[in-house]
């Protein structure tokens, strides 16, 4: 039951993706996309992950 | 004269023409003060992973201080997929819908792909987002980009982090005539005061530098260079440079003088 979790491997202790990236510690301000596909925070809590999934949480960083 | 209007972006106007990376400074202290030194009013972030999720939480703040305009870029991405979903990430983040649009098409020169760049454009602008693009200095690019609806072109001086300065600026030239309603932004490939000076000269609306600064031996006074360099190239512009002549002409007048053609 493992998904990929900011390209580490990882056990998909949830099935739903609010409380998945809950349970990594995500913090204010961030935003996720699942296999490559944007998912808007407003629809986090009615997203199911699946064994295998590629979860991105992306934070501001520098840029040019 | 030319009239100076301000520069303007998707609607908003600016005073200041120099928008300003956050990247590459050797220390987040340092990034603040050649902001300020700069007098920049757009500054330009990212997104990535986080080692730490909560890392990206320091640099946001600090971004945040300054009160400047955000312009989220899509640095990075290869693909359409990748760049439509880095801009609907970013709208969500920074709560704008500007996005400077770099899709690279090249890993040796970063060089963008311009087939690739058109299709994402077009799939951003009819999603409400406001596209700056990244783009080569190709005129028939820039005049597809616009036909699109892109309010603001953003054609590269030389590859990004090189400091080569306007490699050519015939085509630059010909994008500004062609394009005389456009806001144009020399974006990447500047290392020097006098690149920018000559981009705002040549009637380019701006210029967006990072590493130009950042690089430099002290970041802190190099901004303050540009800013006076974009200050200048933009006088000159408006001022009107005289024109150019094959031969010499005097400038101090010759009558009355002495010993004429004895």
């Amino acid at each position: 039951m493992n998904v990929v979790f900011n390209g580490e491997t990882t056990q998909l202790n949830t099935p739903n993706l609010r409380e998945f990236i809950v349970a990594k510690g995500a913090k204010e301000p961030f935003a996720v996309a699942v296999n490559g596909e944007f998912v808007p925070r407003s629809q986090c809590a009615d997203t199911e992950l699946k064994v295998g999934d590629r979860i991105d949480l992306l934070s501001p960083i520098q840029g040019g | 004269m030319r009239e100076n209007t301000p520069l303007t972006i998707y609607g908003e106007t600016f005073s200041n023409r120099l928008l300003i990376g956050s990247a590459l400074y050797p220390s987040p202290k340092i990034m603040q003060q050649s902001i300020v030194a700069a007098g920049s009013q757009i500054v330009t972030v990212s997104l990535r992973r986080q080692n730490s999720v909560a890392a990206g939480e320091d640099f946001w703040q600090l971004i945040k201080d300054t009160g400047l305009t955000v312009l989220p870029n899509t640095a990075g991405c290869h693909s359409v997929k990748e760049v439509v979903t880095l801009a609907k990430m970013c709208r969500e983040v920074f709560a704008t819908d500007w996005i400077k649009l770099e899709l690279i098409g090249d890993e040796y020169n970063l060089q963008p792909d311009p087939i690739a760049l058109l299709e994402a454009t077009e799939i951003l602008l009819n999603d409400g987002f406001k596209v700056l693009p990244y783009c080569t200095d190709d005129l028939v690019l820039c005049q597809r980009l616009a036909t699109l609806g892109c309010e603001v072109l953003m054609p590269w001086g030389a590859p990004i982090g090189t400091g080569k300065g306007l490699l050519n600026p015939y085509n630059l030239t010909t994008i500004r005539e062609r394009l005389p309603d456009m806001t144009l932004i020399v974006d990447a490939g500047l290392g020097l005061p006098s690149h920018a000076c000559q981009a705002l000269e040549m009637g380019y609306d701006a210029v967006l530098l990072n590493s130009a600064i950042a690089g430099a031996g002290c970041p802190v006074l190099m901004a303050t260079a540009f800013s006076h360099a974009v200050s200048a190239g933009r006088a000159a512009y408006v001022a009107q440079a005289m024109p150019e002549k094959e031969v010499a002409v005097p400038s101090t007048p010759t009558m009355g003088m002495p010993f004429w053609h004895q």
